[in-house]
């Protein structure tokens, strides 16, 4: 009880004396999954949008495929990753097994699945109906396009931040294709493990601290896009 | 506008025309029973359903099926859809969509949609944000939003279902208004035979997918030449 005390207490000394590990740590998982989920959006969305105007009946298939993806354990998707930039896999050439690179590549792996998913169900519910509107104001394929993906911004912004959440907290898959190298691969889901294992406590907590926080602020904006999507 | 021998067909056919011709500046009204095919027949007029089979004139033209052609003749119709579907910004930026579609510059834009705005009633809206209108303004800014750009040909489905009465007047007198002063032609579908009477110049009814006739308002609600037609125009029910 008393090291928990310890090791709170010791946490936000290190959190607001901005610690030079704690910073690193933080500013590499973000710069790792913010650049995932740029890679997966760019991806995602033009794709859940295409599948999203299609009837439901013709991408049943494809459905079932995406969202058994979006289900997948993240060490599963971690594991393919992994096998591909090994040095036997198809991409061990370009050496990127345990690098930022890699980690990258696995979060773009998971996180594509979810974005393109939730896209399409955002646009299913009402963008086959823009788009006839929009052809028959004389707009051309891609202002339609666009003003499907406009009309159904809150609910692809949800899927957006609904990835970063995923994979900013998600712990399996940058562990085995990053290998949590100190000052290089080393992210605070990782760092945790690993400061938990060596009796670290507080970094451990401290890290846990600010992922509870990237948290509560991912939520809140989750919730107030949802609010300000029911009312329109 | 003339349509020559069109169907259309889904898992059945669902409407056949044999002919039917729009001449410049008059306002039809369709009539017809719920499923008859108005709907059908609105999107088929403005090439937004490709019929199964039959000819499409415009201006004595055929209409080929290349996408350009189609996109450069659509954008001379506008249509107002049976579920009116704003886009989720200003009333303004509703209204400007199909100026901006057609690439014209900003300052013709706000002159247009201001002028526009002005004769239809709606300035004092322009801000508003189109999710909160009430049913019937949102009907008029729909309407003023398919005009805006100078269509020949205006097609509205049921613009005025599920309306007060306040707002069916209103409608009915942009809709006249907009015949009047912009020369616009409108095809009007409406199950309200009272409203084809009200506004309409030439009057459609049909029935199962078929033409069944098609005159003057006043022959039609006077004097029909089928049975069928005086049955449905008297409110009596048709089999
Ligand atoms: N996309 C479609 N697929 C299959 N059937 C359709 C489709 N659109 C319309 N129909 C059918 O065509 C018929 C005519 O519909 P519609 O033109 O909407 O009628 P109305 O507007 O006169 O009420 C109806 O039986 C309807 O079920
Ligand atoms: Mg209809």
């Amino acid at each position: 009880m008393l090291d928990l005390l310890d090791g709170l207490i010791e946490a936000f000394s290190l959190i607001i004396a901005l610690d030079p590990d704690l910073i690193q740590i933080v500013f590499l998982s973000l710069r790792v999954s913010l650049t995932a989920i740029i890679v997966s959006t760019l991806l995602a969305v033009p794709l859940g949008t295409l599948l999203g105007l299609k009837p439901e009946k013709k991408t049943r298939l494809f459905n079932k495929i995406i969202f058994t993806f979006m289900g997948m354990p993240p060490v599963v998707g971690g594991l393919i990753i992994y096998l591909l930039l090994s040095r036997m896999g198809p991409f061990g050439v370009l050496g990127l097994l345990y690098s930022p690179s890699a980690m990258i590549i696995a979060q773009v792996f998971l996180a594509t699945p979810i974005i393109t998913g939730l896209t399409m169900v955002g646009i299913r519910a009402k963008g086959s109906a823009v788009e006839e509107t929009a052809r028959s104001l004389g707009a051309g394929s891609y202002l339609a396009a666009w003003t499907v993906v406009r009309e159904a911004r809150f609910a692809i912004l949800g899927a957006v931040i609904t990835g970063f959440g995923r994979v900013i907290a998600e712990v399996g898959a940058v562990m085995l294709v990053g290998g949590n190298i100190a000052g290089r691969t080393r992210v605070m889901t990782t760092a945790i493990v690993l400061e938990t294992r060596k009796g670290n406590f507080e970094l451990a907590i401290g890290l846990g601290v600010i992922l509870l926080l990237l948290s509560f602020i991912i939520n809140s904006v989750l919730y107030n896009i949802q609010k300000g999507g029911k009312s329109n | 506008m003339k349509l020559e021998n069109i169907n259309k067909e889904y898992d059945r056919e669902v409407l056949r025309v044999d002919s039917l011709e729009l001449n410049k500046g008059l306002i039809y009204g369709i009539i017809g029973p719920s499923g008859a095919g108005k709907s059908t027949l609105l999107r088929i007029i403005n090439l937004l359903t490709s019929p199964s089979q039959g000819a499409y004139y415009f201006h004595g033209q055929p209409i080929l099926k290349s996408s350009r052609e189609l996109i450069n003749l659509q954008r001379k119709m506008g249509l107002v859809f049976q579920k009116t579907l704003l886009f989720s910004d200003s009333v303004w930026n509703n209204v400007a969509y199909g100026l901006k579609a057609r690439g014209c510059c900003r300052e013709e834009i706000n002159d247009r949609v201001g002028l526009l705005l002005d004769q239809v009633g709606l300035s004092d809206l322009a801000k508003r944000r189109a999710d909160t209108l009430s049913g019937g303004e949102a009907q008029r800014v729909a309407i003023a939003r398919s005009v805006a750009y100078d269509p020949e040909l205006l097609l509205l489905d049921e613009p005025t279902a599920n309306l007060d009465p306040y707002n069916i007047e209103l409608i009915e007198e942009m809709i006249a208004t907009l015949n009047r002063e912009k020369d616009i032609t409108v095809v009007i579908v409406t199950h309200n035979v009272f409203q084809a009477r009200r506004i309409a110049d030439k009057v459609i009814f049909i029935d199962k997918g078929e033409i069944v006739e098609m005159g003057s308002a006043e022959k039609i609600f006077t004097d029909p030449e089928y049975e069928k037609t005086r049955l449905y125009v008297e409110g009596k029910v048709i089999s």
